[in-house]
């Protein structure tokens, strides 16, 4: 079943994901990681998708990302496809994926160092994404010396500094607490309101996708599809004290009938593997 | 967070390893002085550091000393570029990597100085051929390490190399040269030793050069307090080369 996004994002598209499918070969034949995806984000918006573990919702972020070139559809930035990686999209990553060798200032400064910015310029501007993610006075430490939340705030600095027009995130805080998660969950949202930056979540964390999105867009156990689109009508600015609405908890619900269903399928079809390769053995 | 090693506790290493040398050469002295150790074979330390003054002034141990610096001097260099080139050009390269790699490793293993007398033909008896065998005998760790610090570099770290467009140049200054570095300067590290041993080694063989060719002198002469003095040289540059090395190492991950 293939989902287009409703309302004003079907009016202005900033990315457009149309019919997107990819298979994998394997040793136990072809894998369909996501089939026949469709939808679109707008200017500002915040979307998030989510989806059961081994739904392709990883694979969607390499597709979109530009990491992955082999598949069939069509990915567009502001109506201009994507072949590989595009100036427009910043990713962060799942994985810590800070320079271990550089300190938080020249790692937030490396896109703009790439770029050919003077350092002077560059390290202005990198001390004022240190500054948005909230990790000022850390900046000459290596990443080495500091927690999982604050590399995670390092990455996502660093990719804010190349002042992407869409923000694509592959469940960045799913290593961390759940205190963490809900208070960077607010630091992103800050961020996000008040740079009207267009954000592309993925993520299997259904409190973090409500809490964050304009929109959740559910993807269906293997061969991902995009199963559902909710809007999530919760007021702005938003922080994390609005998980204790009652709105709040009928989105979760909402959205938790479709997600359930296909987080048993995921379960049972992975036991059902497990079985079968111990037969085999 | 992981807590740093303190002045304190450096100072305190620096002092126990102190202590330690200082231990072991009075027990040696000892050993020896009441006759377990034989003092024709092993002389007393005493008279090691005492035959130190005589090896500088008499037999110019200084100028024997930057001779094999120098050499091993050329030699790192010459590992650093045609041993990191290599082994990036295993890295970048499968098919070579998949021929090659166990040819390399196989190489550790070889007695290159016993190829001496090749190395004599082809370079004559010259500091040149002492070089050589030592960049020979260095050369496979330093391939070996490189390709092995390449390929161990995190997939997602050269995912954010693409995301930003990096070219394939950058991608590997910027990033796999600098998450590769500890295991390319342990590959250095060995390729040092292994030139190291070679080059003093090759001295002494063919009666040529520095320090080796002092030992060999003195070992004839039966000046066995002087020859293992001169041998002191050997481990002070091997001191000096490791510190260098560490100090290099940590200069680069910070210039990036």
């Amino acid at each position: 079943m293939s989902t287009e996004a409703s309302g004003s994002a079907r009016d202005r598209r900033l990315l457009a994901v149309e019919r997107v499918t990819k298979r994998f070969a394997t040793r136990d034949g072809p894998i369909i990681a996501v089939e026949d995806v469709s939808f679109a984000v707008a200017p500002g918006e915040f979307v998030s998708i989510i989806g059961p573990s081994g739904c392709g919702k990883s694979t969607l972020f390499n597709i979109i990302g530009g990491l992955i070139g082999d598949y069939d559809g069509r990915v567009t930035v502001a109506g201009e496809p994507v072949t590989g990686t595009h100036p427009a999209i910043g990713m962060v990553f799942q994985e810590e994926s800070t320079f271990p060798w550089r300190n938080v200032l020249d790692n937030v400064a490396f896109p703009l160092e790439i770029a050919g910015m003077a350092k002077e310029e560059r390290l202005a501007r990198a001390e004022k994404f240190i500054s948005m993610v909230g990790l000022s006075g850390f900046e000459r430490r290596l990443p080495a010396e500091l927690s999982g939340g604050m590399r995670q705030r390092v990455a996502l600095a660093r990719t804010l500094a190349s002042e992407p027009r869409i923000l694509l995130m592959d469940e960045p805080f799913a290593a961390l607490d759940e205190q963490t998660r809900l208070l960077l969950g607010d630091k992103v949202l800050q961020i996000q309101q008040a740079l009207a930056q267009t954000t592309l979540l993925i993520t299997h964390n259904l409190t973090e996708a409500v809490q964050l999105s304009d929109r959740v867009l559910v993807m269906s156990y293997r061969p991902g599809r995009l199963k559902r689109s909710v809007e999530v009508r919760l007021p702005h600015p938003r922080d994390s004290e609005v998980v204790s609405s009652d709105a709040f908890g009928q989105h979760v619900a909402e959205i938790w009938q479709d997600l359930r269903e296909e987080a048993s399928r995921g379960i049972q079809d992975d036991e059902a593997r497990m079985l079968e390769r111990g037969r085999r053995r | 967070m992981k807590p740093g090693i303190g002045l304190a506790s450096r100072a305190g290493a620096a002092v126990f390893g102190l202590v330690s040398i200082v231990a072991t050469v009075a027990l040696v002295e000892l050993l020896i002085r009441v006759g377990i150790v034989n003092r024709f074979i092993v002389p007393l330390p005493s008279q090691i550091l005492a035959a130190i003054p005589r090896i500088i002034v008499e037999e110019n141990v200084l100028h024997r000393f930057w001779q094999t610096t120098q050499e091993i001097v050329w030699a790192s260099l010459l590992l650093a570029f045609f041993g990191v080139g290599a082994g990036a050009l295993l890295h970048r390269v499968p098919l070579l990597r998949a021929a090659c790699e166990n040819w390399v490793g196989a190489l550790a293993a070889a007695p290159i100085v016993l190829m001496y007398p090749l190395f004599l033909v082809i370079f004559g008896r010259s500091a040149t051929t002492i070089v050589m065998i030592g960049f020979a005998a260095g050369l496979a760790p330093v391939i070996l390490k490189t390709v092995e610090g390449l390929a161990a570099t995190r997939q997602v770290l050269i995912d954010v190399g693409r995301s930003f467009r990096l070219s394939p140049a950058q991608l590997f200054w910027r990033i796999l040269l600098p998450a590769a570095l500890p295991s390319v300067f342990v590959g250095l590290k060995l390729g040092l030793i292994f030139a190291m041993i070679n080059i003093v080694g090759v001295e002494f063989l063919i009666n040529f050069g520095g320090l080796g060719q002092l030992i060999n002198e003195l070992a004839e002469r039966y000046d066995l307090p002087a020859t293992y003095g001169a041998i002191l040289f050997v481990i002070l540059a091997s001191v000096v080369f490791f510190e260098a090395a560490e100090r290099l190492e940590r200069w680069l991950r910070r210039a990036d």
